[in-house]
C-alpha cells in the first residue's frame, strides 16, 4: 500500500515559486494500479518521483505499507521499488541479461540465481532468454527494450512500482500489446503499481484507479468506470473527453452482458418443436448449433410458424459473432458494421454461450448512471 | 567538446613505408645503419619519456576530469575548462621551453612539458564524455539505488569510455610527436639524432632519428585503435 498524506512540493525558480504538488493525499491499496493523469506540466512526474526519493518533498509524508519512507535509507528504499521511466534508460554498456541483473545484483543475490531469474522474466515477456541475454540493448527493437526495461524493474521483485509514462515511446500497435502483457503479468503478481500516464485511453484500460492532477492538485480519485460516468467538475469532464460514454464501453466485457438463456438449438430439432419453445419462454428468435456446441445460424419465430422439417434447413446465417471476452466497445461496433441488434457470444473454445443484444448494453452503461456515485467527490 | 582523433593511420603507415623505400633506393640505409648503437640508446630514452610522460597524464588527467564532471564542482568547471582551452592553444614548443625555465634541463622538465602537453585533451575528454552521459540513465541508475560511486563505476566511466579513449589517443599522438624537442632542453631522446643531423647537414643521421620517431608514432597510433577496437564493450563501441 502507497499512502500519500498533504504531500507538497515547490521548487524555486528565477521566475517564481512553482508549486508542482499541493497537499495531494492519496492511498493506493495493495495489489491495485493507480493512474496519475493529467495534461504536462500538472505535478505527475515530481508526484511519482517524491516516492523513491529522487525528488525530496517539501512537506508532507509518504508511506509505503505504513512505514514513513522519510525514515528509510534513500539507497535501501529505492532497491526496494521497481522503477520504469519513459526514456526506457537501458544501461548501453550491459547486456541484457546485465541490465536485468542490476538490481538483484545491489541486493546481494548470487549470481546464479540472479541469471536464472533474468532468463525467467525474458520468456515471461515473450522474449527468447538464448536469443536475448547476451545481447546489448542497442541490438533490440524499441518495444523489446521497452519491455526489458519493464521486467528490469521486476527483477527483485519488488512489492511496490513506480511507472513514469512506462510505454509512451512506442507505436500504438505495440503500445496496446504490451498493456495487454503487464496486465496479464499483473494478474499474477499482484504489485502495488503508480503509473503516470497523460493518455486517458491508456489510463481507463490500465487502472483500477485514476487520480486526475491539475496544477499540482488532484481533482478527482476514483475508479475510471465512476470518473467516466461522474466527472466532479468541468476540468474532469474536458479531461476525460465528450465521448466519455463510449469509453465506458472498454470497462465492460461481453460477458457480464450476455444473455446466457438465450435458446439454443440443435439443427436437427424440429421447426414445430422450436416454434412451441419460443412461444412459452416467450423468445423470437433461436440460434441454431452444430455438434461441437458451435453457433452456425438463427431462426425467427415468425418465419419458422407453421414450417416442418429441421431448423439447420430453415436457419439464416450468423452475420457475426464475438468472444465472451471482447469489450462492449468492439461489441457495439460488430453490431453498426451489420446493422443488427444482437450478437452470438462464443467462448475460446469457439462454443456458444449465450446473446447479447443492443439493449443489454445500455443497460449495462446506465446501470452505473443510476447507481449511487461510490467514492465520487 | 571532445576531441575525436582523425584515423590517418593508414596515411602513417604509407608515409613510413615510403620514407624507407626511398632511404633503400637512395643508399640512405648504410649510413643510417651505422648509427645503430645511439639509436637503439636513445629510442629507449626516447621511449621512456613517452610512456612516464603519457602514463602520468593519464593517471592524472582522467582523475581530474572525472573530479571536474561531479555536480558539486558544476559552478567552477565550465571556468577551469576555458583555462584549460586556452592552455591547448600554447605551442607544444613553447611547453616545453616554459617547463625548461622553470626546472632547468634534463629530464625533470623534458618529462613535465610532455606530461603537460598530454594532459589538456585527457581531462577535456574525460569531463566531456562523463558530461555527455545522458541524465536519464543517471537517474534510471539513481531510481534502481545505486550509490554515488556505482554510479560512476558501472555507468557514467563505461558509457564515456569512448570519448575518454579518444582524447588518450589524441594526447599520446601529441606526446610523440613533441618528444623529439626534449632533446632541446637536454632531455634526450631520438630528437639529439635529428637535431644534430640538421645542424651537421647529415642526412644520414637525420634519418636516423626521423625514421624510428615517425615509425614509433605509428605504431602507438595502431596500438590505441586496437585497443579503442577491444577494449571498450560492444554496446558502446561506435567501432563495433
Ligand atoms: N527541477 C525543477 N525545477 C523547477 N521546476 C520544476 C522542476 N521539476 C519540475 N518542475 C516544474 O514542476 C511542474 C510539474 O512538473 P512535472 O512533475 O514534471 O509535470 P508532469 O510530469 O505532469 O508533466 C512543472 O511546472 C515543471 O516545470
Ligand atoms: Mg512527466
Amino acid at each position: 500500500m502507497i499512502r500519500l498524506e498533504k504531500l507538497t512540493k515547490t521548487f524555486d525558480t528565477p521566475n517564481g515559486t512553482v508549486v508542482a504538488a499541493d497537499k495531494v493525499d492519496m492511498e493506493v491499496p495493495s495489489g491495485e494500479i493507480c493512474i496519475l493523469l493529467g495534461p504536462s506540466g500538472c505535478g505527475k512526474t515530481t508526484a511519482l518521483k517524491m516516492i523513491n526519493r529522487l525528488i525530496p518533498p517539501t512537506s508532507g509524508k509518504i508511506f509505503i505499507n505504513e512505514e514513513d519512507t522519510s525514515k528509510q535509507d534513500d539507497i535501501q528504499l529505492r532497491r526496494n521499488i521497481g522503477y520504469v521511466i519513459q526514456q526506457i534508460g537501458l544501461f548501453p554498456n550491459m547486456t541484457i541479461e546485465e541490465n536485468i541483473c542490476v538490481v538483484p545484483k545491489l541486493l546481494g543475490w548470487d549470481t546464479k540465481k540472479a541469471k536464472t531469474r533474468a532468463a525467467e522474466l525474458l520468456d515471461l515477456v515473450g522474449l527468447d532468454s538464448r536469443q536475448f541475454l547476451q545481447r546489448y540493448p542497442k541490438e533490440l527493437s524499441g518495444g523489446q527494450q521497452q519491455r526489458v526495461g519493464v521486467i528490469r524493474a521486476l527483477a527483485a521483485d519488488p512489492p511496490v512500482m513506480l511507472m513514469d509514462e512506462p510505454f509512451g515511446a512506442i507505436d500504438p500497435i505495440n503500445r496496446e500489446v504490451i498493456q495487454d502483457e503487464f496486465l496479464k503479468m499483473q494478474a499474477e503478481l499482484k504489485k502495488t503499481i503508480m503509473f503516470v500516464s497523460h493518455d486517458i485511453d491508456e489510463a481507463v484500460k490500465m487502472g483500477d484507479k485514476i487520480a486526475i492532477f491539475r496544477a499540482g492538485k488532484i481533482e478527482q480519485y476514483d475508479s475510471p468506470d465512476n470518473l467516466l460516468a461522474h466527472p466532479a467538475n468541468p476540468f474532469v469532464a474536458d479531461f476525460v473527453g465528450a465521448d466519455r460514454t463510449l469509453k465506458r464501453l472498454r470497462l465492460v466485457t461481453a460477458e457480464e452482458v450476455v444473455n446466457a438463456d438465450a435458446p439454443a438449438v440443435a439443427r436437427s430439432t424440429g421447426a414445430g418443436d422450436v416454434a412451441r419453445r419460443l412461444a412459452s419462454e416467450g423468445e423470437r428468435i433461436a440460434v441454431v448449433i452444430d455438434g461441437d456446441h458451435r453457433p452456425v445460424g438463427y431462426v425467427t419465430a415468425d418465419e419458422i410458424a407453421g414450417s416442418t422439417g429441421d431448423v439447420g434447413d430453415l436457419a439464416h446465417p450468423l452475420p457475426a459473432s464475438v468472444p465472451m471476452r471482447a469489450d462492449l466497445r468492439a461489441v457495439v461496433s460488430e453490431m453498426f458494421a451489420h446493422d443488427i441488434m444482437w450478437l452470438a457470444c462464443t467462448n475460446d473454445e469457439g462454443r456458444f454461450v449465450g446473446v447479447i443484444t443492443q439493449p443489454a448494453v445500455t443497460a449495462a452503461l446506465r446501470a452505473t448512471y443510476t447507481a449511487p456515485a461510490a467514492g465520487a467527490a | 567538446m571532445a576531441i575525436t582523433m582523425n584515423p590517418a593511420r593508414l596515411t602513417g603507415i604509407g608515409i613510413v613505408v615510403l620514407l624507407v623505400a626511398w632511404a633503400i633506393l637512395a643508399g640512405a640505409l648504410e649510413p643510417i645503419l651505422s648509427y645503430r648503437d645511439d639509436i637503439v640508446y636513445l629510442a629507449r630514452q626516447h621511449m621512456f619519456l613517452v610512456l612516464t610522460s603519457g602514463g602520468a597524464a593519464i593517471l592524472v588527467g582522467v582523475p581530474v576530469g572525472i573530479w571536474l564532471s561531479r555536480p558539486s564542482m558544476e559552478r567552477y568547471a565550465e571556468g577551469i575548462m576555458q583555462v584549460f582551452n586556452i592552455g591547448t592553444t600554447i605551442p607544444t614548443l613553447a611547453v616545453v621551453a616554459l617547463s625548461m625555465t622553470l626546472l632547468g634541463i634534463g629530464f625533470p622538465p623534458a618529462f613535465f612539458g610532455l606530461f603537460v602537453a598530454s594532459l589538456l585533451p585527457i581531462v577535456r575528454n574525460t569531463y566531456a564524455g562523463l558530461l555527455a552521459v545522458p541524465p536519464h540513465l543517471k537517474e534510471a541508475a539513481t531510481g534502481m539505488g545505486m550509490t554515488q560511486g556505482q554510479i560512476l563505476r558501472r555507468v557514467e566511466l563505461p558509457n564515456a569510455l569512448y570519448v575518454i579513449f579518444s582524447g588518450i589517443r589524441t594526447a599520446l599522438a601529441i606526446n610523440v610527436g613533441t618528444t623529439p624537442l626534449a632533446f632541446l632542453i637536454g632531455g634526450g631522446g631520438l630528437g639529439e639524432l635529428i637535431f644534430t643531423g640538421i645542424d651537421l647537414m647529415d642526412t644520414g643521421m637525420l634519418l636516423a632519428g626521423a625514421l624510428p620517431t615517425a615509425l614509433l608514432a605509428v605504431i602507438v597510433d595502431f596500438l590505441m585503435g586496437q585497443a579503442q577496437l577491444h577494449l571498450i564493450p560492444k554496446g558502446v563501441n561506435p567501432l563495433r
